[in-house]
């Protein structure tokens, strides 16, 4: 071949992989400040933008949009060049979406503070910055296609599937549930109105948990517990058919976040009967994960990048399994508006989310400078300092959900409230405590990390990985 | 059903749902069919050198609890509404599952309340039984503006005293309750402009005895006795039948600074009592009644 060696595009990977720890440090620390205040009221000031109800926004967005969609790209960027052997498509355009993504997050950070709120969950961000956001995703679904298409291998990889899934979906998403009416350039009203508004919010709610954060997060599973395993997937046949089920079912799961609401009775139900029926498909991930590992169990020992992958597929098979059970409307009418949502959706986020990140940012980082990750030792310690954080913290919320619904529900003789809904707030407090040293924990882990990547990368030059000649 | 926008809504869900439930069955029939190979196959393609797929069959258990929630799915979507139009054969709704839980509540609690509801609000305002439940009930429903202890806040009404904003009477109790209030004091700010809103707060700050400009208390009176004493009193007694408040008690409903006495005469109040008749029934007002016209007979 004349031309010179052909490398693949890691400058992005780059970019977004740093940008993924930071925002994780700095959304984790948000989690912490208004865990902290629900202990201790008195720490928000009075200062507007310090409240609880503004922070908490932020702290949503940082992990679930910085963090994670920072790993994300960074995950996939990485992952669909090396599988289909070619270098990322519209390179210029894949630096966009870094810049554009950044300063979507950015402009969180200022306008959620700020109050300047949407008020629909997980999509509190006003109309300009979900502009931008259609703008950055678009960009991102052309270079991520663009170079599917462009493969020279003859089989997409599995992992990217899930990214390709994830992509589409989240554009389709994102757009309708942000339809709104501008007023002015901070205040906007949906296209949406009462029942049908929540019903739009939910689809696309739940859908965010299914896209972004179980789609996306398989796919990172499906690259990096091989690689590190050193084995091959365990089965392609139950691959296809939980992916294939995952689609078929997340859609119409979202209405159980509405049961016993003004919702339709018949909506209600499917998305319980739908939430149910994505056990099984939820679960052939997390098989198809852990088989993987048949051969290389005894790595688990030694090999804390391991850990967290795996343990992060516990935490994801034992959260679809507590999300199903929480959408029996039986078991809702108890655990609805408790804490214990909190500490489901946390088992999800910091148990799979955050684990099955660490591990692959553990993973990629040193791979990015060529280095070798500079504590093995570190990366042991972060790894139980997360799963004792994370411990702590869920089975606090649980303990603390179940006590606040049996404690709502509890009727005296004469058919009055036995407790008033203050004394169920006060009751809270040692569960609080609990839940805060859990998220204390949990991010002292990720402070180890920070330390132990940057005396990796510390005066490391930026690594360059050709790509493979030709196709298998 | 037409509140989910239109009929196009549960058609299209109803056939996408059944559509994607016989989907992941054929689907599931279809990769797992046939017996399990001998030996576990390897794929032949590769990626990024060493990543390489094996074909193992589906685990026999997840299979199963596969085609067990499946099974359940539409088990359920034929006795309970999920399908669109069709209501389910066992004729659920939820509007008929609360209204037979409250029948049932009824049934159950009805006859205490009714007991108490023969006695008259003096008489259960001295009954220790009768204050307990009064007070759950007080705690459920009220306390929210109320607070806790009955001693309200500023724009609440404190329920311990002995001064009444409409009527203390058991009747006046019940009706607040039962029906709700609103009490309405207009804007002065413009028939008044700045100065006379500060004499006139100074001239109501001193029936109270706590005026701070003595100098200002005769336009201050004059100012009150033509634009107040409609509703007011020239004696400042205020009048219950109106809600109008008892400026000689001191007690500040909307706060007794004199910033706050001038914000309530320029920009006026508007307190609202919402209406519990129809929530609570009546045997649960005249109990609440009792329980509050107690509070203020305690010693």
């Amino acid at each position: 071949m004349a031309e010179a060696e052909e490398t693949y595009n890691l400058r992005v990977v780059r970019q977004f992989a740093v940008m993924s720890v930071v925002w994780a440090v700095v959304g984790m620390l948000v989690g912490l400040f208004i865990a902290a205040e629900l202990i201790w009221p008195a720490l928000s000031f009075d200062i507007p933008w310090l409240t609880y109800g503004r922070l908490r926004a932020l702290h949503t967005n940082a992990v679930i949009f910085a963090f994670g969609g920072c790993a994300l790209f960074a995950t996939s960027y990485y992952i669909v060049q090396r599988t289909c052997h070619v270098r990322l498509f519209a390179g210029r355009l894949a630096g966009l979406t870094f810049w554009g993504w950044q300063a979507v997050i950015v402009a969180a950070a200022i306008s959620l503070p700020l109050g300047i709120t949407t008020t629909k969950e997980y999509a509190e961000l006003e109309w300009p910055i979900d502009v931008l956001i259609t703008a950055v995703w678009v960009a991102y679904a052309i270079v991520f296609i663009g170079t599917l298409a462009r493969r020279r291998v003859p089989h997409i990889y599995v992992a990217n599937w899930f990214f390709a899934a994830f992509i589409l979906a989240i554009a389709m998403l994102h757009v309708v549930n942000s339809l709104a009416i501008p007023v002015t350039w901070t205040k906007s009203y949906s296209l949406f109105a009462g029942v049908q508004d929540a019903m739009v919010q939910w689809w696309y709610g739940h859908n965010a948990v299914g896209f972004f954060l179980t789609a996306g997060f398989l796919g990172m599973m499906y690259y990096f517990i091989p690689k590190q395993a050193g084995r091959p997937i365990y089965s392609y046949r139950l691959s296809v058919v939980h992916f294939w089920a995952l689609i078929f079912t997340y859609i119409w799961a979202g209405p159980h976040h509405l049961l016993y609401s003004v919702l339709p009775d018949w909506a209600q139900s499917l998305g319980m009967v739908f939430s149910l029926v994505l056990i099984a498909p939820s679960w052939g991930g997390m098989i198809n994960g852990v088989m993987t590992l048949s051969g290389a169990w005894q790595r688990l020992r030694t090999d804390p990048i391991l850990k967290f992958l795996v343990v992060s597929l516990s935490f994801y098979g034992m959260s679809t399994f507590e999300g199903p059970m929480m959408s029996i409307k039986t078991v809702n009418a108890l655990s609805h508006f408790t804490d214990w949502t909190v500490g489901h959706v946390h088992s999800g986020a910091l148990g799979w989310v955050g684990l099955i990140s660490i591990g692959s940012l553990y993973f990629l980082i040193p791979k990015l400078y060529g280095r070798e990750l500079h504590s093995l030792k570190l990366a042991e310690l972060h790894f139980w300092l997360a799963t004792v954080g994370i411990v702590l913290y869920i089975t606090a919320l649980w303990a603390a959900g179940i006590m606040q619904g049996l404690m709502w529900r509890a009727v005296n003789p004469d058919g009055t409230l036995t407790y008033s809904f203050i004394e169920s707030v006060e009751a809270m407090r040692p569960y609080y405590i609990v839940r805060f040293l859990g998220g204390l924990t949990y991010f002292s882990g990720m402070c180890l990390m920070v330390y132990n990547l940057w005396r990796t990368v510390r005066g490391a030059r930026t690594a360059e990985m050709p790509v493979p000649a030709f196709a298998h | 059903m037409t509140e989910f926008t239109s009929d196009f809504w549960p058609w299209f869900i109803g056939i996408v749902s059944i559509l994607s439930l016989a989907a992941c069955f054929l689907f599931l029939v279809w990769v797992g069919r046939g017996r399990p190979p001998q030996q576990v196959e390897t794929l032949d393609h590769g990626w990024d050198g060493d990543l390489r797929e094996l074909n193992n069959p589906l685990p026999g258990w997840w299979r199963w609890l596969f085609y067990g929630s499946l099974v359940f799915a539409v088990a359920y979507l034929v006795l309970y509404p999920g399908l669109g139009f069709f209501p389910g054969t066992r004729g659920w709704s939820q509007e008929e599952q609360y209204r037979a839980e409250v029948e049932q509540a009824e049934g159950r609690y009805g006859p205490l309340f009714e007991r108490f509801a023969a006695m008259d609000i003096p008489t259960l305002a001295r009954d220790a039984e009768a204050r307990k439940v009064g007070e759950r009930l007080f705690l459920t429903y009220c306390t929210a503006c109320h607070g806790s202890d009955a001693g309200g806040a500023i724009g609440y009404p404190n329920l311990r005293d002995e001064e009444w904003q409409w009527g203390g009477t058991p009747e006046a109790i019940v009706e607040s309750i039962t029906n709700g209030r609103v009490g309405v004091m207009a804007a002065w700010q413009e028939a008044l402009g700045d100065d006379g809103v500060r004499e006139v707060a100074q001239y109501v700050l001193s029936f109270s005895g706590r005026a701070t400009r003595e100098d200002l208390l005769a336009a201050g009176k004059e100012k009150y006795e033509m634009a107040c004493f409609t509703c007011h009193k020239n004696d400042g007694k205020g009048n219950q039948a109106l809600g109008s408040l008892n400026h000689t008690d001191d007690i500040w409903r909307w706060g007794g600074s004199e910033q706050a006495v001038e914000t309530s005469i320029a920009k006026g109040r508007r307190g609202v009592m919402p209406a519990h008749g129809q929530f609570l029934g009546s045997a649960k007002v005249h109990l609440l009644a009792a329980y509050v016209y107690g509070l203020s007979k305690q010693p």
